[in-house]
Parts: structure tokens; sequence; C-alpha cells
């Protein structure tokens, strides 16, 4: 890891870092001045990790205060308290609901280094020219408003990004294969009899409705015609379905937090449910085999981005460039793919890893020798492939992704019908 | 000595009224004393519990869209919530877990105070026995309520001994996220709530009453029912009303023990503030908290708590 080591100093070495400090105003003056700043950062717990925390003030020198919250809360927060923090770190799907509030203010793509090396999902919407894009909230469809102060959202490449991306992955259903015996290959599998009282989904309404669709399309029971925009029908159909298995006992328990969801399978109470990677690695870490099965009707993908509160100007505004920069540069990027997850500009990441780790992280090579996260902990052994293939193999095969409807009121009563019911 | 009754004093201890006094005494009266005295716990009251209560019956009828809530005098909330049968399912579990808890907790807790009043007779050991009961208290009810999920688990403490005692041959699912494990987790965090204020008149009943009921040739458990049950009615009320006050409003032990599989009022609310619905979070509070006053007063028509302490 030492090589990896990163500063300011030989940011300035490397050719990415030569077209950041063209972009940023000379830091200089400021230098002193910089570490007496302090950036409130809020979001989900997946990166508000106190690593990065250690290693912004090491690189940057100022302090970043992290606070994790429930996707809920997260939301909550950013439309409701604009003045309680500097950086939101919120999902594609939440930024729908929150940018309209003005609370978070664009960001200028000239001032970012590696906005070309940003992965075309986050800009075109498209991971490759041949690719279609997924139903749901497209991350490039909130990616981008009209200018400054804008509070609308553009379909091309503005130069005015919402949210500056920088953690996704494509998610599936976690099985516990010990306990299941048998290959699982559909989504339908989550409401199958055999499965009664060890199943378990997700009680976060705009990603459960999402995994409740994939289930109930699987199954053959309804065909959607945008599962990321349902009609009230069809979400009165999905959660009727739903509703009728949670009274057959179908589900052990539903998990809001990333902990309840390793326990549960971890304990054995739960044998298949929605969960997201490094939950499983969690529990791979514990000698228990999961697996993250790829299914054939394919995932349901998230991302994640940086936004800048309104609030936020002069001195701490150029922190936070500076920071969203550092973010892309590289160290992050690789710390997070280390866990699971991808990078918005993989290519910087790369020196960040070994080769080992990103032929088994990225290009889904078999590892040579025992891969392990950024903990220590051992999460594969030389031989092991990682679950669903390389980078294009996984986000390839993306189906919806997490989404915020223009029926969300409705769903999310209907949602809450359904927990209580 | 029996324990002061701290706890509830607070709530129905108010200053006794004297009678109307001429206006040129006033200043110097018990009656402007008093009042005066009733002043600061009136202003606390008024800032931190009416206020807020006005706040969210005000609230309850505005309306809300995803982020934000629109002051506006509409009804919206309360047909939602009492149009959905969904609501009517909830209440009735959450009373039936009011009522669950509470009739377990009052056996146990009647025994258990029961024991430490007649049949611990060293005051040392009172003392002793009555603090080893809160000793579960110093420690975080949340944490209490936890531990018990690695003990009930599938593959936990309780399922892997009745296994290996041969007791079953396939462990037992609704140990946990049942609502079994629910009420487990009420009658374990709240039981104590019935033990002290049944405890504190059962220290209060003259014990010669017992004795003359002893010579009168009364069997122990005619004594039981006819002497002790009677006077420890005030006990029994003030621990109900902890009980089912507590139940009624409780949202982290559902949500825990049943693996949000159950529901209760509590939940509906924690629900609706989690996805940003304030107005109907506030018309599902008003509705728990009428039904929980209508609770509480009938417990009051039973036992006039006021004459009886």
């Amino acid at each position: 890891m030492t090589k990896m080591r990163y500063s300011r100093r030989s940011l300035l070495k490397t050719g990415a870092a030569a077209l950041a400090a063209s972009a940023l105003p000379a830091p200089m003056i400021w230098a002193q001045e910089i570490k007496d700043i302090t950036l409130r950062q809020f979001g989900t717990g997946v990166s508000n990790l106190n690593e990065v925390a250690q290693k912004v003030k090491e690189d940057l020198g100022f302090t970043l205060e992290m606070t994790a919250l429930d996707s809920d809360a997260v939301t909550q927060r950013a439309a409701t308290q604009p003045d309680s923090f500097d950086i939101a770190d919120i999902e594609y799907w939440i930024c729908k609901k929150v940018w309209p509030t003005g609370n978070l203010q664009a960001m200028d793509t000239s001032r970012i280094a590696n906005y070309d090396k940003i992965v075309g999902i986050f800009r075109d919407g498209k991971l490759t020219p041949e690719s279609t894009i997924a139903q749901g909230t497209a991350p490039h469809t909130v990616g981008f408003t009209s200018g400054p102060g804008g509070t609308d959202f553009v379909a091309e490449e503005s130069g005015w990004m919402t949210l500056i991306p920088t953690i996704y992955n494509a998610d599936t259903l976690g099985i516990r294969p010990d306990l299941i015996g048998r290959p699982i290959e559909s989504w339908a599998e989550l409401l199958n009899p055999e499965f009664k009282g060890k199943a378990s989904i997700l009680d976060i309404s705009s990603i459960g409705i999402m995994d409740a669709a994939m289930v109930c399309e699987a199954m053959g029971e309804i065909q959607y015609g945008d599962k990321g925009n349902m009609t009230t029908d069809e979400i009165d159909r999905t959660m009727a379905i739903m509703t009728e298995a949670k009274r057959a006992g179908q589900f052990r328990s539903f998990w809001k937090t990333f902990d309840e969801s390793v326990n549960l399978m971890a304990s054995g109470e739960v044998v298949i449910q929605s969960m997201w990677s490094p939950a499983i690695t969690a529990v791979k870490s514990r000698g228990i085999p999961c697996v993250y099965q790829p299914l054939k009707e394919g995932y349901r993908s998230w991302g994640g981005g940086i936004g800048l509160s309104s609030s936020l100007s002069g001195m701490e505004l150029d922190a936070a460039y500076d920071y969203i920069n550092w973010y892309l540069s590289g160290w992050v990027g690789g710390f997070l793919m280390r866990q699971g997850y991808y990078s918005a500009v993989p290519e910087t990441s790369k020196a960040f890893m070994s080769e080992n780790e990103w032929g088994y992280w990225f290009e889904g090579k078999p590892a040579v020798e025992p891969v392990t996260n950024p903990f220590g902990d051992v999460l594969a052994q030389a031989g092991e492939a990682r679950d669903g293939g390389s980078f294009y193999d996984r986000m390839g095969q993306v189906a919806c992704w997490n989404a915020v409807m223009d029926e969300n009121q409705y769903m999310v009563r209907k949602w809450n019908e359904f927990i209580a019911a | 000595m029996p324990p002061e009754s701290i706890t509830v004093a607070g709530s129905f201890g108010t200053p006794p009224l004297a009678e109307r006094a001429p206006r040129q005494r006033a200043l110097a009266s018990n009656h402007v004393t008093g009042w005066l005295l009733a002043l600061p716990l009136t202003l606390v009251l008024l800032a931190f519990l009416v206020l807020p209560i006005l706040m969210i019956v005000v609230v309850s009828f505005w309306t809300a869209t995803e982020f934000s809530i629109v002051p506006a005098f509409s009804f919206e909330n309360y047909e939602f919530l009492l149009g959905s049968d969904v609501t009517w399912r909830v209440l009735l579990n959450t009373v039936k877990y009011a009522a669950v808890t509470w009739a377990i907790t009052l056996v146990l807790g009647f025994t258990v105070a029961y024991f430490l009043a007649f049949h611990v007779r060293s005051q040392t050991w009172q003392t002793t026995l009555f603090l080893l009961c809160t000793i579960p208290f110093w420690t975080s009810n949340i944490i209490r309520m936890i531990s018990w999920i690695p003990f009930l688990g599938r593959e936990g403490i309780a399922n892997s001994a009745l296994l290996s005692w041969g007791v079953v041959d396939q462990p037992l699912d609704w140990l946990l996220f049942s609502d079994f494990s629910v009420i487990l987790a009420f009658v374990h965090l709240y039981t104590l709530f019935m033990v002290v204020p049944i405890f504190n008149t059962m220290m209060r009943i003259d014990r010669s009453l017992l004795e003359a009921a002893n010579d009168a040739g009364a069997s122990g458990f005619q004594t039981l029912w006819n002497v002790v049950l009677p006077l420890t009615r005030p006990g029994i009320m003030i621990g109900t009303i902890f009980v089912v006050t507590l139940v009624m409003g409780d949202f982290i032990t559902v949500r825990f023990m049943s693996g949000s599989q159950s529901a209760n009022v509590g939940r509906l609310i924690q629900n609706d503030i989690g996805l940003l619905q304030y107005p109907s979070a506030s018309a599902t509070s008003v509705m728990l908290l009428v039904v929980t006053l209508m609770v509480i007063g009938v417990l009051l028509r039973l036992v006039n708590i006021r004459k009886e302490l």
C-alpha cells in the first residue's frame, strides 16, 4: 500500500492531475487556512467510511465529518434541512426527489478534471455505444441541469451536473447455496413456497418496490410498461402479490440497514433475500458461504453521487471541488472497488489496485492469489471468480435502476400498508 | 418505611386549592402561593406537552407533497387512515399487544411484589431483592431487547438447546420474528413497571388487617383475594397505566422483535415519518392519542387513584 500513497505533491506529477491543477484556482494562498475548513458530509452507510475522511485529512488537509443514515433519513435531511450539511452523498433516485427543492447546487463540469473519463452510464446513459438504457431512474436522466441555479433536469450533457457520480453497483438476490442446495436462476424464487419463512426483502420503499417488480415480472404475473414508473394499477397488483406472500408467511423478516441484512443471512434465518454486494462479502468474510446470484432477468442497479449544498460558497466550495476531484482521482475508487462496488472512473482506480484485485473485481478473472478487502478480510481464494463476472457483464445486464415514480406518493402509502399488513 | 411513590406524585399531586381568599389578602394567601408553586410545572407542560400536541393536531389537517408539507385544512389524511382496513387491523394488533402484555406483566408483577412485601421479612433483604429487580435497567432497553434475537434465532441458543435435548427435531421458527417474541420482549422490558407500584401499595397495607383476616378464619387465598387484592388496586391501576401506555406507544420493539413482520400504530407513524409524510403521521398520532386516552379514561373510572393514594 505504501507505493499508493497519495499527496498533493504526487498528484501534480501525474497527467490527470495536471488537468486538475489547470482547472482549479491555485490553492497556494489558502494552504494554511484550509486546515480550518470542515465539510459536513452525510449519506448512506455504503460510502460514508471513516477511512475516506482520514485520507482526506492526509491528502487535502481539511476535515470531513461523516454522518451515515438510512436512505429515507438521507432523503428527509437533504429535502428539509439544507443548512445541516455541505456535501450530500445520495443516490440518483433520491436526487430526483431532492433536486427540485433547490437545496443542492449545480456543479460546473469544467472544474471536474476526470469528467471525460466518467463511464457512459452517468453521461449519455450508455455503458457501451450499443447498450440499451434500462428502466427506472437511470442516473443520466437526473444527472444534468440547465445551469447554475437550475432546479430542472435536462437530457443532454449540459456541463452542469446535479451529482458527481462516485459509486454504483448491480444488485441481485443473495443466497445461501449451502442451505438451498440447488441452482437459483430467477427472481421468481424469492416467492417460491419452498423458501417459506426463509426469505427477506428490504424495507426501503423505492428500492423494495423494484425488487418486488422484478419478482412479479419473473413470475409472469405482471407485465410492466416501465417498472421504474408504474401506474397505480401496477402498484396495486404488485403489492397484492407481495401482501399475499407476506400473510402466507413467506418472509422471515424485512431489513432496513446493511447490518441487518448481513445478520439475517449469516445466522441462517434467511436463505434468499434482496441484498447489497458488500453485505455478501461481509457474510463471506465470516467464513459462511454466500453467493450474489446472477439471475436471468438481469440486475437491479443503483448509483450514488456527491451533491453540494446550495449554501456552500467561497473557500468551502473550492475545497468541495478539490474533494470531488480527489474522489475521482483513484484512491477512493480503489478502496470501494475492493469491497465490490464500482468507481465512476474505473481507470484511475486501477493504479490503486493490484493486478490480481483488478482482474478479480473488474475483469471477472479468477483470482491468482487470495483477494482481501481493504480491512484485511479474505473474500476469495485463488481460483475463484466474482459472481456475475466482469464489469461489462454485470453492468451490461441491468434490467432497471432504483427509481422514484410519478405515482410515488401512492406507492409509498401502498408500501406502508404492505409493511403493516 | 415504605419507599416513596416518586413517579406518581408528580403527575397527580396538583397543589390543593384553598378556598377563595379575599382580594386584599391575596398576596399573602395560600391560594396565590399555590398557584405560584404550580407555575413552573404548568409552563413546562404548556411549552413541551400542550403546544407540541396542538401542533400535531394542526399538522394532521395539512397535506404533503413528497418533500414538503403544505398548510391546509383537509380531511384527506383522516379519510385515508380511517378508510383503510390496514389501519383497523393494526389498531387491533396494538390493542392485542397491550392486552396480552398487560395480563402477563400483571400476574408476574403481582406475584413478585407479593413475595417481596409479605414473604421477605427482613427489610435489608427486601431492599436488596428490590434493587436486584432494577439491575436490568442499568443497560439500555434496546440492548436488552436485541439480545433476545441471537438467543431465539433459528440457530440460536434456545433452539440448539431444545434440539440437543431432543425436545424438538426441527428448530422452532415461531420463537423469533413472531408475536411471541414481541410479547416476550414487552414483558421483559415492562414487568418492573408493574412490580414497583404494586409493591409500593402492598407495603402500605396495615399488617393488622391480615392478622384480623387470619383470626376470622380466612384461608390464605381468601385473604389474598378479599383483603390484599382490593387494597392493592391503586398500585395495579398505576402499573396498568404505565404498561398500557408504553406498549401502545412503542414502535422499536415491534420493529425489531417481529422483523418488521407485525405492525402496531407506532410503526405506522414511524414509517410515515421515514417517508416524509408528516401530516399523515400526525393524523395517526392523533388517533393513537385518542385511543390511549380513552383506555386511560376507562381505567380511571374503575379506580379513583387520587382518593386511594
